[in-house]
């Protein structure tokens, strides 16, 4: 008889793999990419392209000459940086900050840590928070949707809705409720932004995607929605926001606009960079929740997403010492 | 000008009350510690293996400084040399510890040992001897995921393809005993390292009897105790079906190679034709046993 | 439906191809091994000698200790020695070797096939009569049943929970028993309740057996103080703490034994050896096991003595398929590769399962991505990936503070991590390594 294979059990596997997952995520961010090339046309499409050769070509440079072991490309996850990456960046940013992006996401935010599992931070934030900081006039300069039509450069900019919900309850700018989008279009993303996170509806539909063929769990997503939600219905009821704007209407805006259904089910929720037990994965969606308002109502910047997120991803080692709950476990009772 | 004098004076006394706050601690928690102790670690390797027994260097030093004599402290990396300068150190008289070296003894080879399996599991030694027998019928041999490789700190052990065994470099070896431990199989030990190196050592840890450890493997110690007979000097004891050389007593006469029947038996680093004078052992020898002993060498030779 | 708290995945079960699969009777061998240790706990010892003849029920080797089990003989033939042969794993283990020579049975044994229900034994007498058949817990872990029988002083329990679930995928034999056997399972039932003094049982079923859930509640619809309670599918449900949390909700504490939460919990294929060996005094001697695989020619449940060799077996159902690479004795998730068939049935081996060579194989393990589903799939509520760090790193004093001595090995970590990490090989070394350091302590005090 030939030789028997021995290994210890289990002898069966579920057949998921890290490719599988990251081939998901990629799946359930098209339709929001799809919106934004119909809005921001070839900006959108040369954008994404460059991030991801970026990062695939960077992270595999850096394993094959630098780590000298083999390439992980395979498992996606460089294409997924790269695509998220993009997500965070406006359409029409010149061809070479995007590069310096994606070397800085792979390079400094996943590789100096060993590659992927490794990394504290998540990459593609590394890369965005590093641009929005060296590159500030141009990574705040959003185009506004015009339709597929191919003019790249001549792109009309403006601020984005957070701008101004941000002007209104500080009380600057008077006619701040004015230049906001109507809600459908915030909705549908109809306005400018960064060019992944404009269409509230299409991340929704890829978020729940993501939830339904359990890729992640509703932990993160559901308790960052539901604390901005809190947070900002807060501000409505304390009567800080000016004439012709409802609570309702104030929450909706917070929710729909900027990069928080992004971050919520795409970037907060990745893997290597998020806690693993339901509860700390609730206590991290709530303190991405408070950080991110925090920075919208006071911060100098409009979004406080990419900040929330990464620094939160700071708190993960230590949230993941929270133990889940054990088989048997007595539940402690109040002496 | 009166705004830069009070700052001036605020940090001054700032850091002469902290200056002497630090003094006065210092004094109070002062440790005493036999100065000694840092010229004995610097003397020893630095290298913190734990090869002595100690948690590292510093704590071997200090053991050296405690004790009354050095019978029974020894660094294995420095050997009797390093000893020897501690005791100078110390003023005491250092132990003349014989230096040794961590031997293989398992012999099974590819070709000696067929493969009966193929595992599939994780390369530790440790998991594949908690769960299966390995990947050949002999249940005390040689598993070769390296463990011991792992385990070593001088880069001194390594996993020789051909054979599938773990080789130790003799040169690097500092007989520190970490693969020691960490073989699951305990085959690998520590022996005295010999004059120029040359000793004697069984190649077989197998315990079942002879036919069943002959049908696992080629070069098993089938337990015959020829070996044990041929002996003077009573260095070999057969027990539990496997025969073992006590190093203290055997003179390296070599005539058990000549008699073992499976070639369990091996003789490091002896010239491979021994001339007469180059024998470190006495008259014991004779030239027939040189021939027979000549004989294996070529025997093994061949086998190699 | 219900099903347990914690955790759990969600393998296929694979069942179809011995499913239904009518229990064929084993021819005899002409030789026999009948290895002397066949349960946990310490071996038997021999009571017969070189060259005596045996019957079929005869005394071959009395329990070794407290935990442990009889052995007697499967065959009638003549004892040739007793020696050493090799198990699944190629370790060492001692066995008794026979010739046999026809089927002659004991006297004492009743071995019509006609249904006894009365029994006015007392409960002592039961528990002594399974003792001596030599009965162990046939799901796998071989524990001594009369052991389990006999709580400790100050612990009663409250419910017998009979394990029908067979959560394991492929395996069909406990299925198998209860659509054949339904009836006889029912009277051991009750006997189990007599020698425990209790009047609740309840029967845990996954809804994958249908007509078996069928019929256990037709026959339950008879019997005073039994039900049949349908479980929703989730591995690994035929664990005993998970069976008992999905039954009662109660949850074992670490460390405990299900007795101190009033349940005593046996399979329905011990239940059946019970009956046997209440109302036939016919000794543990056979077992039903599956087997199976995708390319087995016949596959199916067989009813095998103890010590026959599993080549045998093998050759009833077709031989070994071509394209063999692994064969698992038990469950894919549980059960132990084999390294030769050559070795002997015994009461532990549940089922052979024939994985083709494409299957066989792990795929490399790739880096930690920290996706948490090992620790949302551990039904015991551990944190698998840091385990198994800790027990790469030797890093046993913070696994115990882990609790990995709470690991049931279940392998749902290692199944559902999409990096394919050797997790449970690392923590069971660990868990070994733990254990024994535990032990050395208590033994110090």
């Amino acid at each position: 008889m030939k030789q028997l294979i021995v290994a210890p059990a289990p002898h069966a596997h579920s057949g998921d793999t890290v490719r599988r997952n990251m081939l998901l995520v990629i799946l359930a961010l098209l339709p929001a990419y799809v919106v934004s090339v119909l809005e921001f046309g070839w900006g959108a499409l040369f954008t994404t392209l460059i991030s991801i050769v970026a990062c695939v070509g960077t992270e595999w440079l850096i394993a094959k000459y630098i780590l000298k072991e083999e390439p992980t490309i395979g498992d996606l996850s460089a294409v997924l940086t790269g695509l998220l990456l993009a997500f965070n960046l406006p359409s029409n940013l010149p061809w070479w900050i995007v590069l310096i992006g994606a070397v800085v996401a792979i390079a400094v935010g996943k590789m100096t840590f060993g590659g992927l599992g490794q990394n504290p931070f998540n990459p593609a934030l590394v890369g965005r928070v590093f641009l929005l900081i060296s590159f500030p006039v141009q990574m705040t300069t959003w185009p506004l949707p015009q339709g597929f039509n191919g003019s790249y450069v001549d792109a009309a900019t403006g601020a984005t809705p957070l701008y101004y919900l941000k002007q209104m309850v500080k009380g600057g700018d008077s006619d701040a409720v004015n230049h906001l989008p109507d809600l459908w279009n915030s909705l549908l993303g109809v306005m400018g932004g960064s060019l992944g996170e404009v269409c509230a509806l299409a991340l929704i539909i890829g978020g729940v995607f993501l939830i339904c063929t359990k890729v992640i769990t509703w932990h993160i997503p559901v308790s960052i929605l539901l604390t901005v939600t809190l947070i900002a219905a807060c501000i409505g009821w304390t009567g800080m926001l000016p004439e012709g704007m409802t609570t309702g209407q104030y929450v909706a805006y917070q929710l729909l606009t900027g990069g928080l259904m992004l971050g919520a089910f795409f970037m907060a929720t990745d893997y290597v960079t998020s806690p693993m037990t339901p509860l700390a994965k609730l206590i991290f969606g709530v303190g991405i929740g408070v950080i991110v308002m925090v920075i919208r109502l006071r911060g100098a910047y409009p979004e406080g997403m990419s900040f929330a997120i990464l620094i939160m991803n700071a708190c993960v080692p230590l949230l993941n010492k929270i133990r889940p709950k054990r088989f048997g476990e007595k539940v402690k009772t109040t002496k | 000008m009166n705004l830069i004098l009070i700052a001036l004076l605020v940090l001054g006394l700032t850091g002469l009350l902290a200056a002497l706050l630090l003094y006065l601690m210092a004094w109070k928690f002062k440790v005493e510690e036999d100065p000694r102790i840092d010229l004995v670690q610097e003397v020893l390797p630095g290298a913190n293996c734990g090869g002595c027994g100690f948690a590292g260097c510093r704590a071997l030093a200090e053991a050296c400084v405690k004790a009354d004599s050095l019978d029974g402290l020894l660094c294995p990396v420095g050997g009797s040399e390093v000893m020897a300068k501690v005791g100078a150190i110390l003023g005491m008289e250092a132990s003349a510890a014989e230096p040794m070296i961590a031997v293989m003894r398992c012999n099974g080879v590819c070709e000696a040992r067929p493969r009966t399996s193929e595992y599939d599991g994780v390369r530790s030694c440790r998991i594949q001897n908690s769960l299966y027998v390995g990947e050949t019928a002999c249940p005390f041999g040689c598993l070769g995921c390296g463990d011991c490789v792992e385990a070593c700190q001088f880069d001194a052990i390594h996993i020789n393809p051909k054979t599938g065994l773990p080789e130790v470099d003799e040169e690097k070896c500092v007989a520190c005993g970490k693969c020691v431990k960490a073989c699951p199989r305990n085959i690998i030990e520590l022996r005295k390292k010999g004059p120029k190196g040359r000793r004697m050592l069984v190649q077989c840890v197998n315990k079942d009897k002879g036919a069943i450890a002959r049908k696992a493997c080629l070069n098993a110690c089938i337990g015959c105790g020829k070996c044990q007979k041929e002996c003077k000097f009573d260095a070999i004891v057969v027990e539990n079906n496997v025969a073992y050389i006590d190093f203290n007593k055997c003179r390296l006469c070599r005539k058990c190679e000549a008699v073992c029947p499976t070639g369990a038996i091996h003789s490091v680093n002896f010239p491979p034709k021994p001339a007469p004078k180059a024998e470190p052992t006495d008259n014991a020898v004779t030239t027939a046993d040189q021939a027979q002993s000549s004989q294996t060498t070529k025997k093994e030779e061949a086998q190699a | 439906m219900k099903t347990f708290s914690i955790g759990g995945v969600h393998p296929h079960d694979n069942k179809v191809y011995s499913a239904h699969q009518p229990i064929q009777e084993c021819p005899l061998p002409k030789k026999a091994i009948i290895p002397l240790v066949q349960h946990i706990g310490a071996p038997a010892q021999p009571v017969v000698e070189k060259g005596q003849k045996v019957k079929v029920g005869e005394l071959l080797a009395k329990a070794g200790g407290f935990v442990s089990a009889n052995i007697h003989s499967p065959y009638s033939g003549t004892i040739t020695k007793i020696d050493s042969t090799i198990d699944a794993w190629g370790m060492r283990m001692p066995a008794i070797f026979m010739d046999v020579e026809g089927d002659e049975w004991l006297d004492t044994i009743d071995r019509s096939t006609d249904v006894i229900r009365e029994c006015q034994l007392e409960p002592k007498e039961i528990i002594d009569r399974i003792s001596a058949a030599g009965i162990v817990g046939l799901g796998g872990a071989c524990f001594p049943t009369h052991v389990k029988l006999m709580p400790p002083p100050g612990k009663k329990a409250e419910v017998l929970i009979v394990n029908g679930v067979e959560c394991e995928p492929y395996l069909t034999c406990d299925h198998q028993l209860m659509l054949e056997h339904g009836e006889e399972i029912m009277i051991g039932i009750q006997l189990l309740m007599r020698a425990l003094g209790i009047d609740k049982a309840i029967i845990g079923i996954e809804k994958n057996k249908p007509d078996a859930i069928a019929r256990m509640n037709e026959l339950a619809a008879r019997t005073l103080g039994v039900e049949v309670l349908p479980l929703r599918l989730k591995y690994p449900q035929g664990g005993e703490k998970q069976l008992i949390d999905a039954c009662i909700h109660r949850q074992v504490p670490s460390g405990a034994l299900p007795i101190e939460v009033g349940a005593v919990v046996d399979n329905v294929a011990t239940i059946y050896a019970v009956y046997e060996a209440v109302q036939k005094h016919k000794p543990l001697i056979s077992r039903v096991m599956t087997v199976t695989g995708k390319s087995v020619e016949k596959p199916g449940n067989y009813s095998v003595r103890f010590g026959t060799p599993l080549t045998e077996v093998v050759a009833l159902a077709g031989g070994v398929p071509e394209d063999t690479g692994k064969i698992i004795g038990g469950g894919p998730m549980m059960g132990r590769a084999m390294n030769n068939i050559d070795m002997p049935t015994n009461k532990r081996v549940s089922g052979l399962l024939f994985l083709p060579e494409n299957e066989s194989r792990r795929v490399e393990p790739e880096n930690c991505i920290r996706c948490g589903k090992c620790v949302s799939a551990c039904p015991m509520g551990l944190e698998p990936y840091l385990l198994a760090k800790q027990a790469e790193k030797q890093m046993w004093d913070e696994m115990e503070k882990h609790d990995v001595m709470d690991c049931i090995d279940c392998g749902c970590c290692l199944f559902t991590c999409p990096s394919h990490r050797p997790l449970l090989d690392y923590i069971r070394m660990g868990k070994a390594t733990v254990g024994g350091i535990i032990r050395a302590r208590a033994q110090k005090k």
